[in-house]
């Protein structure tokens, strides 16, 4: 909603934004508008356990999707050594229907950077990467430019601001593969190796990059710190509308009017954000159901759009908040067909590691890809069902297939009758038309 | 001609040596010294995967590993615009399949081929994060939002 007006007071990550021109904020203007006073701040009047203490007592969650307290995450690294450590940004943004962190990244990188180098003081760590997706182009060059700008004003580097600390930020970007944004995986991937998660424990903060004490936080997360070291916790709890603390990202994408990307307080309701942000399903479209947060969440509907946009709530009505980018389903769109696309993105994009993930994921996508066909069995519906346990939480290494189970497993308990459609079309005439398809495809 | 095709060029092993600064082990440069030498050649052919691991003094074999697991590095020859099209949730429902249908069409390939002339390859690709303006495609470097297929024509003249 381009009227609203933007206060810093209320809107911490987003009031900096260039709304008309949408031109990145580089330095000078970030300067104008209040930029990198936390970081002296800081400096001038805190020790690395008050920041943490002070991230603790906002309790921001991890806006990566899994919204783990990132005070606590931070007090997870063991006590400063000799040893290297290390603070590692999550850019690897590609989760299906979320395009956030590609906001922050391309027009507000240094905030992400202020962000990064409160919290490398905060875990006392003097080395950071940012893990960029490969075909995130703009975000790298605009990234590269504000590293450049950093350093050139002292923010970066050797005994920054005349301080003893120290701190450098570099640039990795990827070449591809969804499984890179897991936080073990993408330390492996930033180590040279397959991007396969690795086992926890021993969790990253004891043994992560190079098996030195390592800390994995979401781009929105990082841009969240600055905010919270000028303005304190209290503000920060104050500002949201729900438990959980803070602004957020949000986003509805489809077949809506307005389909976009919104800061709004965490507790806002899913209609609103659907109705009052997104203007609405477009005329001629009904909502069908909706996934709050990315590809790996269960399917809601339109009954649950009272439903509150935070972790508990949404987990409450039977789904995860995830990412807060949420995509509406119009009624013209089949649901089978819609969960074949889905699950073939989580089968092509399996590392490989796990069994079921590897072996279960194709035989998901064939079975769905026989509904779809028409030729599928009635003992299907429950092999899927029983795929969806198989696949389910505790059965793999990290959390891949059972994300790709949530809309599988939700579009099933609501939309029965179009999977069993499917089947009741399995007829001989049916069977003999795709004989006939193939024949004419092998005759091309 | 072909000696100088298979060995790294000076700018090559210059951009190759500048990265190892930033990082512990030089096996962290894999995807970057691959990418560097993909950006100007297109692919990485099996001779410079031997050429790459000596200047980083890995074995070939891990190298391979990361070449053929990352779905942006081409271990076969590809043309000289690289068409991608998400073919993610998002843009699936705003219509990817027929912009993906209208591609194949105009440029008489499949999905994964290089058309005759060596202009284009076509490949799918996961949600590229712009799903507020689907569907989206990525040609090269560049990516183009709200396709309409009657866009597509006009769009390719451009390379």
């Amino acid at each position: 909603m381009n009227h609203i007006i933007k206060y810093p007071e209320t809107h911490p990550l987003t009031w900096r934004l260039d709304t008309i021109n949408k031109n990145p904020i580089w330095i000078n203007e970030y300067h104008k508008k209040n930029g990198y006073s936390a970081l002296k701040f800081m400096l001038n009047n805190m020790t690395p356990k008050d920041v943490i203490n002070l991230v603790k007592d906002s309790e921001l969650r991890g806006r990566g999707g899994a919204g783990f307290y990132t005070g606590i995450k931070w007090s997870l690294m063991p006590k400063k050594n000799n040893i290297p450590r290390y603070l590692l940004c999550n850019a690897d943004e590609m989760e299906p229907g979320t395009y956030k962190d590609r906001l922050l990244l391309e027009q507000l990188p240094h905030q992400l950077l202020e962000g990064m180098i409160i919290s490398g003081f905060a875990i006392e760590a003097t080395m950071a990467y940012i893990f960029l997706r490969g075909e995130y182009i703009s975000a790298e060059n605009n990234l590269k430019k504000a590293i450049i700008e950093a350093e050139n004003c002292g923010y970066l580097g050797r005994n920054i601001l005349g301080s003893d600390f120290t701190f450098k930020i570099v640039l990795h970007t990827g070449a591809g593969r969804y499984i890179c944004g897991e936080e073990t995986a993408l330390i492996n991937s930033l180590e040279g190796k397959r991007a396969n998660p690795r086992i926890k424990p021993p969790f990253p903060a004891i043994v992560g990059l190079w098996g030195k004490p390592t800390c994995v936080n979401n781009v929105e997360t990082l841009s969240n710190i600055p905010a919270i070291v000028l303005n304190g916790s209290n503000w920060y709890k104050k500002i949201s509308l729900s438990k959980d603390r803070g602004t957020k990202l949000m986003g509805f994408s489809g077949r809506v009017n307005n389909p976009g990307v919104w800061e709004v307080p965490f507790g806002i309701s899913a209609r609103e954000l659907l109705e009052d942000y997104a203007k609405g399903m477009k005329k001629g479209f009904r909502l069908k159901a909706w996934q709050p947060g990315g590809a790996g969440t269960d399917f809601l509907t339109e009954k649950n759009l009272d439903v509150k946009m935070d972790f508990d709530s949404i987990s409450k009505v039977g789904s995860r908040f995830g990412t807060g980018i949420a995509m509406a389903v119009d009624h013209t769109v089949n649901i089978v067909s819609l969960v074949l696309n889905l699950e073939k993105f989580f089968s092509r994009e399996s590392c490989g590691l796990c069994t079921p993930c590897r072996e279960g994921l194709p035989w998901i996508v064939k079975i769905l890809q026989s509904f779809e066909d028409g030729f599928a069995q009635n003992e299907d519906i429950n092999i899927l069902e029983d795929l969806c346990v198989q696949l389910g939480p505790g059965k793999t290494v990290c959390a891949h297939a059972p994300g790709a189970m949530e809309p599988l497993q939700s579009a099933i308990k609501l939309f029965r009758s179009e999977f069993e459609q499917c089947i009741r079309k399995n007829s001989f005439s049916n069977i003999e038309m795709i004989n006939k398809k193939n024949m004419f495809k092998l005759n091309l | 001609m072909n000696m100088m095709k298979n060995k790294l060029n000076d700018l090559e092993l210059k951009k190759i040596e500048e990265e190892k600064k930033n990082y512990e082990d030089n096996k962290s440069i894999s995807i970057e010294a691959l990418k560097i030498v993909q950006s100007s050649r297109g692919w990485v052919s099996d001779e410079l995967i031997t050429e790459i691991s000596k200047i980083l003094n890995i074995s070939e074999s891990q190298l391979e590993e990361i070449a053929t697991f990352y779905s942006q590095i081409y271990r076969k020859p590809v043309g000289y615009n690289i068409i991608k099209y998400c073919d993610s949730v998002v843009c699936y429902m705003m219509g990817s399949d027929n912009i993906k249908c209208k591609l194949e069409n105009i440029l008489k390939i499949k999905i994964g081929q290089t058309t005759n002339d060596n202009k284009f390859t076509l490949l799918p690709i996961s949600c590229l994060g712009n799903c507020d303006k689907a569907p989206v495609i990525m040609i090269n470097n560049k990516t183009y939002s709200n396709i309409k297929i009657s866009y597509i024509p006009i769009l390719l003249e451009k390379y």
